[in-house]
């Protein structure tokens, strides 16, 4: 009895508790409750370091250099903001209301092909950029070779810039503006743009008035995830030596020895990814993504014959080749022609590391991935609401700020475990935590918990309350409910959402590069510096790697668009 | 009161059971007492939010009461420190969306509760089950290539397959067309009663729980108005609201005289024992005659063709307002005056305060109540 009435004093102060809450009791509803503290707090560090650093006094050569960079940083962060967004937007809006309200030759590949971009990391997008069209690029060579010019005698852009550094992010981002913004326009109803269209408006207006109002929160949840990964990005700004505040971080880290300028540079990256956040609530209003039952235009549509489909069908094939086709073939080539000079047995354990390693963070995601979902379904209370709502907010923070944000706390703790262990065993223990694996998976915990969170909770909520319940009128107690009914039922949902962080912590760069261990290296460790000292050729073998890991989750999406086309279904993740 | 009822031992019985939610000032449930006999259908009827279920839920085990006691087949399984839990009950639930397991076939369903069974007794067990719902042809289906009245048939498979003390239906038919819905009601309260299941059943349809229940449970805010036999509860409520809820009920002032009632509309010759000298009368369509009179007190305001008859809604001189049913052939047009008279045949509930007075004598009660099933 004593515990049942701890239960409604818990329940009590959460949210929405009424009839159909569950409340679980017990060993197992502690064990929840104590897993949502866990999350809460670990989410929680690299934030609170981050911003209790900005009090921390700093020594003066690096207060002297912030005061010349930072506004360099400042600039660049809003200029590459501003033209990403604009780019992504009108390519991302553009493809999407054209395969979703028109009719071409090629409409249903266009569909599935303008997810590709997805599968490339955008340092891989830069380098490969940056190879061709630089001066001794194959492209610039040729063009010397066909009009017989010589260096000084014509201009072409300069790929290492500021506008090249838009253009690349703009061809691997825009599928996230493309993924919400088609789920936006299949969701709306077919005969709202019929009555605009009686009400004798014109198609162009009819999209401009009624349509992209209507799919706003979409596009703008799609604008939003496209600039967060705009602030985490740090491969490509790097590499067109674009000085932004990822970069910035790193510089003080490694180059000033000083973390808590890097923390310092670190808040004010923060703010940026508030700034991108609030937007993104303030715009997508009171509506939450609903892509339930849909009347899409299967058969209706525009028809677009002609000329006009060539162009439309060229409008939709033209990111996805420069996004992925380009590079891709690119990058084939290379491997083919020259490839990773390393033999192939240390090849295979750079891969076989960072596929274990990956393989950990998935791991680990998953199942607090798993501990979260049921804290708020079984034991609902303030803590396991908390952290849901905290679980989500890892994926906004750029890798850097997440490793600045960890780092510095297991330091201190090694440094005063390795202080205590000196006066009371005469014993150095040396770094226990900080510059070892641990760290590194925590930090990928803390960044990709949204993702393999947003998938369990989607699987976990097709098992309504009353199949817990006809398990338990049928004489299945908790455990039994849990292996007989959840396990089969969840098991999709747990593996797609351990694939979706297995690939993304393959991909991450700026977090591994400053938490791994000394001499730690995995394939994005090695495509960097490979592709930092101009070896682009050899780095071809472990980019390729990763982009047709990166392919999996593509697939997967795309054929469940194909499956249930109408609505396309959960944007999870991405 | 009711445990004393029911001839049979009662197989569910609750006991001034209490449920309050956190959060909500009334309780959801305020003190209810039911039984159900063995082999009986209830239906627990009432608008939502009154608690009906929550009811259901209490007697499954997914609510414990807050006060009173539950008991199943003689077993307290809730209150005065008891708790058996949902799985340990022996009642079977039949959910509002089914709640059948996507991942399992319909046989794989069906037999999900027949785990203490022996292995040997799973197969013909769930064979008979399937046959007694018709869905013998369907057990290597899966859930979602059935359709609703199917699925339905299968949730009930599905609870009875273990051999409940009692079957718990949600709103069972709820989710289904309306032609279909009264196709599979039936189907339901035959198979109910060929296998001599004891039942409890939730809806908002007064339709249904009269077609469907041997007995009818009103609830109301969390309390039970009255529970009777369909007939009972319909001709003889105890209370103004269960009046109100069962069909057209309009209610006339009348002034209590030595000899009867005096009302607006008449005189009625039956005496009732009201504590002052005013009362309220239940007054059906059925009671009410109307007819043409250039110089009526009536205005007819309006005809609602309901196929076999016509209502009329009528406005006296007062202004209240009460129906009269009328075969469809006499033809009154929107605004004719007519005349209006109480020719019930039988006496009419009267209530004060709210709550039924029973007739006194002048004329026996015209429905006799029936004791239950």
């Amino acid at each position: 009895m004593n515990i049942s009435d701890t239960e409604v004093s818990l329940a009590a102060g959460g949210a929405a508790v009424g009839r159909g809450s569950r409340v679980a009791g017990g060993v197992a509803g502690w064990a929840l409750r104590l897993a949502g503290v866990v999350v809460v707090a670990l989410l929680g560090l690299p934030i609170v370091t981050v911003l209790a650093s900005l009090i921390a006094p700093t020594d003066g050569a690096w207060a002297r250099l912030a005061a010349l960079t930072l506004p360099q940083y400042v600039t660049n962060t809003v200029w590459l903001l501003l033209g990403i967004g604009a780019g992504v937007f009108i390519i991302g809006v553009g493809t999407a209301w054209l395969v979703t309200m028109h009719r071409f030759p090629g409409r249903g590949l266009c569909e599935w092909v303008l997810l590709l971009p997805l599968a490339v990391p955008a340092y891989l997008l830069a380098y490969t950029y940056a190879d061709l069209l630089q001066f001794t690029g194959p492209v610039q060579s040729a063009l010397r070779a066909w009009a017989g010019w010589r260096a000084g005698d014509y201009w072409f852009p300069e790929i290492r810039s500021l506008g090249g550094a838009i253009a690349v992010m703009t061809c691997v981002f825009y599928p996230y503006v493309y993924l919400l913004a088609r789920a936006a326009f299949l969701e709306q109803s077919v005969s709202v743009l019929e009555v605009s269209r009686t009400l004798g408006v014109g198609p162009w207006q009819t999209f401009v008035r009624v349509a992209l109002p209507l799919a706003r929160p979409g596009i703008v949840a799609g604008l939003a995830l496209a600039l967060m990964e705009v602030l985490a990005d740090f491969g490509t700004v790097k590499h067109f030596e674009v000085a932004t505040f990822t970069t910035g971080i790193y510089l003080t880290w490694f180059g000033l020895g000083s973390p808590v300028g890097a923390a310092k540079l670190a808040a004010g990256l923060l703010m940026f990814v508030l700034a991108v956040v609030g937007l993104e609530r303030a715009f997508r209003g009171r509506r939450r993504f609903h892509p339930t039952a849909v009347r899409a235009p299967q058969s209706g549509g525009f028809a677009l014959v002609g000329a006009r489909g060539v162009a439309a069908l060229a409008a939709c094939l033209l990111p996805p080749l420069l996004g992925f086709g380009v590079p891709g073939i690119v990058l084939l080539w290379l491997a083919l022609r020259d490839g990773d000079p390393a033999p192939g047995a240390t090849f295979v354990a750079l891969a076989a590391r960072s596929f274990g390693l990956a393989a950990l963070a998935a791991l680990a995601s998953v199942v607090v991935a798993a501990a979260i979902a049921y804290g708020v379904r079984q034991a609902r209370g303030p803590v396991t609401l908390l952290a849901a709502r905290v679980a989500t907010i890892g994926y906004a923070l750029p890798g850097s700020l997440i490793a600045v944000g960890v780092l510095l706390p297991f330091g201190r703790i090694d440094n005063a475990v390795d202080a205590w262990a000196r006066v009371t065993f005469d014993r150095s223990t040396g770094l226990l935590l900080s510059g070892t694996v641990v760290v590194l998976v925590l930090a990928y915990l803390v960044r990709f918990l949204a993702v393999s969170y947003n998938a369990v909770d989607a699987g976990l909520s097709r098992i309504r309350p009353s199949m817990d319940e006809a398990a338990r009128t049928l004489g299945h107690g908790a455990g039994s409910t849990l292996m007989r009914v959840h396990a089969p039922m969840m098991s999709g949902s747990l593996l797609a959402a351990g694939l979706l962080v297995f690939v993304d912590t393959l991909k991450e760069l700026p977090a591994t590069l400053i938490l791994r261990p000394f001499n730690f290296d995995t394939l994005a460790i090695r495509v960097y510096q490979l592709a930092s000292d101009e070896r682009l050729a050899q780095a071809s073998t472990a980019a390729l790697v990763i982009v047709a890991v990166g392919l999996a989750p593509v697939i997967i999406l795309s054929r469940a668009m194909v499956r249930v086309r109408p609505g396309a279904g959960r944007v999870n993740g991405l | 009161m009711l445990v004393d009822r029911v001839s049979q031992p009662p197989v569910i019985v609750l006991r001034d059971v209490v449920r309050q939610f956190a959060g909500t000032a009334a309780p959801a449930v305020a003190g209810i007492s039911l039984a159900v006999a063995e082999g009986e259908i209830l239906a627990l009827l009432g608008p939502s939010g009154s608690g009906k279920t929550t009811v259901l839920r209490l007697i499954a085990g997914f609510e414990r009461p807050d006060a009173g006691t539950v008991w199943i087949a003689g077993r307290q399984v809730a209150g005065g420190g008891v708790w058996v839990p949902a799985e340990a009950r022996g009642v079977g639930m039949v959910f509002q969306d089914y709640a059948l397991f996507p991942h399992l076939t319909v046989a794989e369903n069906v037999a999900f509760g027949l785990h203490c069974v022996l292995a040997a007794e799973r197969g013909p067990r769930t064979a008979d089950v399937l046959r007694l719902v018709g869905m013998e042809a369907f057990a290597s289906r899966y859930p979602h290539e059935l359709s609703g009245g199917q699925q339905q048939r299968v949730a009930l498979a599905r609870a009875l397959a273990p051999r409940p003390f009692a079957v718990l239906l949600d709103e069972p038919f709820s989710n289904l067309d309306a032609d279909l819905r009264s196709q599979v009601r039936d189907e339901v309260r035959a198979i109910l009663k060929a296998t001599g299941t004891s039942a409890i059943f939730v809806t908002h349809d007064q339709e249904e729980a009269l077609l469907l229940g041997d007995r009818v449970a009103l609830l109301n805010q969390g309390t039970c108005e009255q529970v009777d036999t369909p007939e009972g509860i319909f001709h003889a409520p105890v209370t103004r609201f269960v009046a109100a809820f069962f069909g057209r009920a309009d209610f006339l002032p009348a002034v209590v005289r030595s000899d009867g009632l005096e009302t607006e509309a008449g005189f009625l010759p039956q005496r009732v024992a009201a504590l002052n000298g005013h009362v309220e009368v239940l007054v059906r369509p059925d009671d009410v005659e109307i007819a043409p009179d250039p110089r009526g007190a009536g205005a007819v305001l309006d005809r609602l063709f309901v196929g076999a008859e016509v209502i009329y809604r009528v406005q006296l001189p007062s202004g209240r307002i009460v129906h009269a049913r009328q075969p469809h052939t006499a033809r009154l047009e929107r605004g004719a005056r007519v005349t209006v008279r109480l020719a019930p045949g039988h006496p009419l509930a009267c209530f004060e305060n709210g709550r039924a007075i029973a007739a006194d004598g002048a004329v026996d009660a015209a429905v006799p109540v029936h004791s239950s099933a």
